[in-house]
């Protein structure tokens, strides 16, 4: 039962899921809206699953002063302190809402968080650099076919060489090649692989769906 | 303990709020400035001269479209602010208001509270602003002539994507009789996947450099299949991980990827016999934001320097901050995701990467089940068609014959 239950339901909302793709209208569309609400109802309690296996990995860490256990006091710390937050500015009286301007919810989160992940997020431009120092570099064929085009692309899109040739070039020469460049072979290899992904999904959504796939219930026959 | 980097990065937290409190300081001024739009002056602004509605077509009879010429006063610059649309009930005739919309927008779909079968009317006022004579500004409302009846009908097929569904029913024939055949022990040849094949030797390497494997199962939860795809590989990585007696930790970023990879990696443990070796804080939830979960994960590779890292899911902009952390952590990674945009990042920051569609064929290539071999025959057999498809659309195109992308395309 164990394994014959998640499979028939996997079964069951897989080939709702597909129909209901074709067919809109009558019980397959409205199962499927009724499907998609239980996915965010289960989803919104798992969200609590998440928060106090969190917490507990951490407060064991804590206790047994494991290797870098303060961090976990930053982690148990701040989640504590978020949730506290949103509670009061929930429930407190004179806010309206808990994302009201003026609570401490709304503080936390405009203050802290919003810059933390600003600052992740700009850290990539520095990655890019980096990843593209070593993808550039002419090792092999391809490597070197990749530097070229990416020197014309870069070059024309900036546009830095179309004002560099300008007293040769007349006109935009650099930046419609970098144009060409995007728009046939990039766009060529892209949908090569746009295709194998959605033959990918569906081949291995029809083994999940047929129960051919099991490794995520845990696997077995 | 060092407690000297936990107090930094509290230090840091605290600067970054006092700097974010000064921006708010400084931008202070401007929010509090009121922008008050120019309101032209009213002359006779005429209505909008006909709204017609009709039902939208291949859906579930939840939604009306609503369209309307433009007031003749409509223009660049005019008094017309924008436009607010009503219905009624057809025997009631009592219309509310159901939303609005900017000037020069001409239509809008009603797609709430919509029963199907039930007659509606629709009116659209147009809205201007006057200026009256001591300055002061006010906005009048035009309205129009109503819809005649229109009642939202229930499709019982959606017939844009009646290509769609021929291709997937002549794929998934192709497959079930691939899978079938394969069953009968029938010879299945698959290519061979260099990132795959690099599995056992990654993870050895992790053995004998003493350290742990970390995989990484995207920032996706459970209803997208690349999870799916990603958690049947973490279930052949288990094995080897167990077999070796190497420590793998998979830190997650939804409640139910945690859970699901918990269940994944237990059987493999058993599977490798060695139930007792599985521990379930080696599967731990972080958090479900996209880089505050970027963050911790870079945290523990540059603190725990692992010798083997897999990305094996669906991944973003935080694909390359990953990445270059475990590349400059000197960890061999590998990665795989159908997304076609972060795979530039993975191939040039990993050793070795799943492009698109092997990520779904990575797990049948590592079972060596025959069914699921068999499957990735099918996906082949549709390739095949569509590589077809493509050589004979480019020749019938070229000699203008005919188009036959039309039978490709979902509207």
């Amino acid at each position: 039962m164990r394994r014959e239950v998640p499979l028939l339901i996997t079964f069951i909302t897989g080939v709702v899921f597909a129909l209901s793709y074709f067919i809109p209208g009558g019980w397959l569309g409205q199962t499927e809206r009724v499907f998609g609400d239980w996915i965010t109802i289960v989803q919104a309690f798992a969200v609590w699953l998440g928060v106090l296996n969190l917490l507990k990995i951490s407060l064991i860490k804590i206790q047994r002063k494991e290797h870098d256990w303060g961090y976990s006091v930053v982690i148990a710390v701040c989640l504590v302190g978020t949730i506290a937050a949103g509670m009061y500015s929930g429930f407190a009286p004179q806010f309206e809402s808990f994302r009201d301007p003026e609570t401490p919810f709304n503080f936390i989160f405009r203050n802290i968080f919003a810059p933390l992940g600003a600052t992740m997020f700009a850290i990539l431009a520095f990655y890019v650099a980096s990843a593209s120092y070593r993808a550039f570099r002419a090792r092999n064929r391809e490597a070197t076919i990749l530097l070229i085009a990416s020197f014309f692309v870069m070059g024309g899109r900036v546009p830095l060489l179309d004002s560099i040739f300008m007293p040769i070039i007349d006109g935009t020469f650099f930046a419609d090649f970098a144009g060409w460049i995007m728009s046939y072979p990039v766009t060529a290899g892209q949908r090569a692989i746009a295709i194998g992904i959605a033959l990918g999904i569906m081949a291995s959504s029809l083994r999940v769906i047929l129960g051919i796939e099991r490794s995520h219930i845990g696997g077995g026959n | 303990m060092n407690v000297r980097r936990p107090l930094c990065l509290l230090f840091a937290v605290f600067a970054i709020v006092g700097l974010s409190r000064a921006q708010d300081g400084d931008g202070a001024d401007t929010a509090s400035a009121e922008i008050i739009a120019e309101a032209a002056p009213v002359i006779s602004p005429l209505p909008v001269p006909s709204v017609t509605a009709s039902d939208v077509p291949n859906d579930d009879g939840s939604a009306i479209l609503v369209e309307w010429e433009l007031s003749p006063s409509d223009s660049v610059g005019g008094a017309v602010v924008g436009y607010r649309i009503y219905r009624a009930f057809a025997d009631s005739g009592v219309f509310v208001v159901i939303g609005n919309r900017s000037a020069r927008q001409n239509s809008t779909v009603n797609g709430e509270e919509v029963e199907p079968g039930v007659d509606y009317l629709y009116r659209v006022d147009v809205l201007a602003v006057r200026t009256n004579a001591d300055g002061s500004s006010d906005t009048l409302a035009i309205p129009s002539q109503s819809s005649v009846p229109v009642a939202a009908v229930v499709q019982w097929f959606n017939t844009d994507r009646l290509w769609a569904l021929i291709w997937f029913v002549i794929i998934a024939a192709a497959t079930i009789y691939f899978i079938e055949k394969a069953k009968r022990g029938g010879n299945i040849y698959v290519r061979k996947i260099g990132g795959i094949d690099a599995v056992d030797d990654a993870i050895g390497r992790a053995t004998e450099m003493g350290r742990k494997v970390f995989f990484v199962p995207g920032i996706q939860d459970m209803n997208d299949v690349q999870t799916i795809a990603g958690i049947a590989i973490l279930g052949r990585v288990g094995a080897v991980a167990a077999e070796y007696e190497t420590r793998l930790e998979v830190p997650t970023s939804r409640s139910m990827v945690m859970v699901t990879a918990r269940e994944t990696l237990k059987e493999s443990y058993s599977k490798a016999g060695r139930p007792d070796s599985f521990q379930e804080d080696q599967v731990y939830y972080l958090t479900d934001e996209q880089f505050a979960y970027a963050a911790a994960v870079d945290g523990r590779i540059v603190r725990e320097r692992p010798a083997t890292i897999f990305y094996m899911g669906a991944f973003f902009a935080e694909s390359l901050i990953l990445s270059e952390t475990g590349n400059a952590a000197g960890a061999i990674q590998i990665a795989g995701t159908a997304e076609p945009t972060q795979l530039p990042f993975f191939v040039a920051a990993c050793d070795y990467t799943l492009l698109g569609e092997e990520l779904f064929a990575a797990s049948a290539y590592l079972s060596r089940e025959p069914r699921q071999l068999g499957s990735l025959k099918g996906q082949d057999f549709g390739k095949g068609i569509f590589l077809l498809a493509i050589l004979l659309g480019v020749i019938l195109a070229t000699a203008n014959l005919i188009d036959l992308s039309q039978y490709f395309r979902i509207n």
